[in-house]
């Protein structure tokens, strides 16, 4: 694992893998929303509706999948300080944000015809916006972080702790009454008829992929902005000392 | 009196929602990947 601690040698295999990555996203998300779109039936109770599945979901798994991206980082830069997790930590941020986000409007606008709310102060909902509030408060922690040049160590923490809403997410459909419906896809099982489930499936792997594309293209961005500030740093000091050399002599 | 909702208003309104979101936030990131390569590279030459 520390073979790829190199920044220098991260920055090889992530300049080959942003581009297929984000067009290869793209284009299995495309394919998969238009084979959901012509193939799936109206649902016995949810109608046309169903058809949000196909966005609702994968936004949904990369939003709690984010974060525990995030914890998993986390644990790695605490326990063996490995320079890129932090880094990639950070990354991992902004696309599990905005896909928290698009979960609960997608899910918002799925509640209306189906629920006849936008909204309700259940468990799956609460947690899913507390996700956000997480999201939100890590971004700018490692934000002001990063500008006063202080240690990741208490991100880190937060991510760590902030894990723990992610299983409460997972288990509130069980553990509390819900207008949200309970998992309809476990370990190795699923509720969900093949008509939907594969160009659902598709949909997640499509997404999953311009996740990781993006996740790249972050970790690519923070790393050639810290390198031009401390190129550019270097160099003022460098000016400063020999300004301060000739004024000596 | 029953209110009649038309359920594909609320599919489109969720799809462009997410797709306008997704399509934002890869298009937002591949553009601030290069404007600070680009800044990178203009470190090394002055």
């Amino acid at each position: 694992m520390h073979g790829y601690a190199n920044p220098a040698r991260f920055l090889k295999i992530a300049r080959w893998f942003t581009m297929p990555l984000l067009v290869g996203g793209l284009l299995v998300t495309a394919a998969a929303l238009v084979w959901g779109w012509t193939t799936a039936p109206p649902d016995r109770l949810m109608g046309d509706s169903v058809k949000i599945l196909f966005v609702h979901l994968p936004a949904a798994w990369l939003g709690m999948g984010g974060w525990t991206a995030i914890a998993i980082a986390s644990l790695v830069e605490l326990v063996w300080r490995h320079p890129l997790a932090a880094i990639s930590a950070r990354a991992v941020a902004v696309p599990g944000a905005v896909f928290a986000f698009l979960c609960l409007a997608s899910g918002s606008i799925w509640g209306r015809p189906t629920w006849g709310t936008w909204w309700v102060w259940d468990g799956r909902l609460t947690s899913m916006l507390v996700l956000l509030f997480l999201y939100l408060g890590y971004m700018a922690l490692t934000n002001a972080l990063a500008r006063e040049g202080s240690s990741s160590r208490i991100a880190a923490i937060f991510g760590l702790v902030g894990a723990i809403n992610v299983p409460i997410i997972n288990r509130s459909v069980v553990w509390w009454n819900s207008l949200h419906q309970p998992p309809s896809i476990t370990m190795g099982n699923s509720a969900i008829d093949p008509i939907y489930l594969y160009p659902l499936l598709a949909s997640v792997l499509g997404f999953s992929l311009l996740f990781g594309g993006v996740v790249f293209a972050r970790m690519r961005a923070i790393l050639a902005d810290a390198q031009a500030e401390a190129r550019l740093r270097r160099k003022a000091q460098k000016a400063e000392l020999a300004q301060a050399t000739a004024g000596e002599a | 009196m029953r209110e009649t909702l038309d359920m594909m208003d609320f599919v489109y309104a969720a799809y462009a929602i997410c797709l306008i979101g997704t399509l934002a936030l890869a298009g937002w990131s591949f553009a601030s990947m290069r404007a600070a390569e680009r800044r990178r590279e203009e470190s090394r030459r002055k």
